[in-house]
């Protein structure tokens, strides 16, 4: 009876442990040098971005500030570089198939931010889920 | 007409500071004048449609962007505009009046002396002289080279002297944080907003949102249109009828003008 429960134990606490080695495996797979698990960056609609996606990736924050102002001050719209845009097209769905704020790890933004450890100021005021119900 | 007209507000907390609505009593005289019978004015449904500018061209001064309001047209228990401005800037408060923000309010005038009630909206009065541009510290209170006066959010720090600055004290300061905005009207805590004539409206040709619903099932006592423009409807009303500005007194120049006030 007791050698009976004993053996149930072992079995599970190898199970668990076998399952744990795969979990960090992978992480280890994701993360390339061991550390922090890499950004999951979905692609966005249509076939290709605003920008090349090198250059859109080290200078997206130079483009979004420079064009601000003339929108905000000028009224200059529909350029190549809008926040707006940018939300909408890489808008990532959640399980209700609506698209996520920037409240979810998987939004676009936010996993890289994450991952980089920077704070994105724009969603204090910016909407940062294209509105219910418009593409 | 009596220049001490009493002045209540509606829709706003009780026990609000009267004194600086006083800028309704001295609502000038021109509401005696008398216009020609049958003449009226139209919202959206009349005026002549707004062309819409190349949009990656900045605006210039070559347009002047006014309201004109037909007080006689304007029903006390009608809130069209404020709900419509509501819905369209995602202005949904926590019910709290005396902290929410509010863009137009519906504003109750009454003459003591003859009795006579009037009803009128007002908003942002988008002076050509704007006393909230004048006080700003970092310069994010501005006025855009077609009249527009708006707030750049990303240089207000909040400090609030434009608020009281505002003789109509058309700014709203944004207590709480935000979730869920318009994508068109980005707002959030820490800064002060106002009405922005809607102008993701107006660069996309189109007119506010609160003259829209007033043309459709309001009263249609507003016309918004270009100042500038001699052969706007809103040009050539403000050219053959006496309109004024409240508290034109203090010169500020205001592009909203009432008509039969």
């Amino acid at each position: 009876m007791t050698l009976c429960r004993i053996s149930i134990v072992l079995v599970a606490v190898l199970m668990t442990w076998a399952g744990l080695g795969e979990a960090v495996a992978a992480m280890e797979k994701e993360s390339g040098d061991g550390g922090v698990a890499l950004p999951v960056i979905p692609r966005g609609q249509g076939d290709n971005c605003v920008g090349d996606i090198e250059f859109m990736r080290r200078n997206h924050m130079t483009v979004l500030r420079h064009q601000r102002d003339e929108t905000m001050r000028e009224g200059i719209r529909g350029k190549q570089y809008s926040l707006k845009e940018c939300v909408a097209c890489h808008a990532v769905m959640g399980p209700d198939a609506m698209p996520v704020t920037v409240d979810s790890p998987k939004h676009f933004c936010r996993s890289c931010h994450d991952y980089a450890a920077v704070n994105i100021d724009c969603f204090t005021c910016h909407a940062s889920r294209p509105e219910p119900g418009i593409e | 007409m009596n220049m001490n007209r009493k002045t209540e507000n509606v829709g706003v907390t009780p026990g609000f500071d009267s004194g600086r609505r006083r800028f309704l009593g001295t609502l000038s005289a021109a509401a005696g004048v008398t216009l020609a019978p049958g003449v009226f004015l139209y919202g959206a449904g009349a005026s002549r449609p707004v062309v819409a500018r190349e949009l990656d061209v900045a605006v210039s001064g070559a347009a002047r962007w006014g309201m004109l309001i037909d007080v006689k047209r304007c029903d006390s228990g009608c809130n069209e505009c404020v709900s419509a401005c509501v819905e369209e800037n995602g202005l949904q408060g926590h019910g709290r009046p005396a902290t929410d923000a509010q863009w137009i309010r519906k504003v109750n005038v009454r003459d003591p002396d003859t009795g006579l009630s009037q009803s009128l909206p007002v908003m942002c009065q988008h002076c050509a002289e704007p006393p909230c541009v004048d006080v700003c510290p970092t310069g994010a209170s501005f006025k855009r080279a077609d009249g527009i006066v708006l707030v750049d959010r990303h240089r207000c720090i909040g400090c609030r002297y434009c608020m009281m600055a505002c003789p109509y004290k058309a700014r709203s300061f944004v207590h709480e944080e935000l979730e869920d905005q318009k994508p068109h009207t980005p707002r959030g805590k820490g800064t002060v907003e106002g009405c922005t004539l809607c102008v993701h409206r107006i660069d996309a040709g189109g007119q506010p949102a609160c003259v829209e619903a007033c043309g459709k099932t309001g009263g249609k006592a507003m016309l918004f249109g270009d100042l500038k423009d001699s052969g706007s409807e809103i040009s050539q009303r403000v050219a053959s009828y006496a309109t004024q500005q409240i508290r034109a007194d203090l010169g500020l120049d205001p592009g909203v003008r009432y008509q039969n006030l």
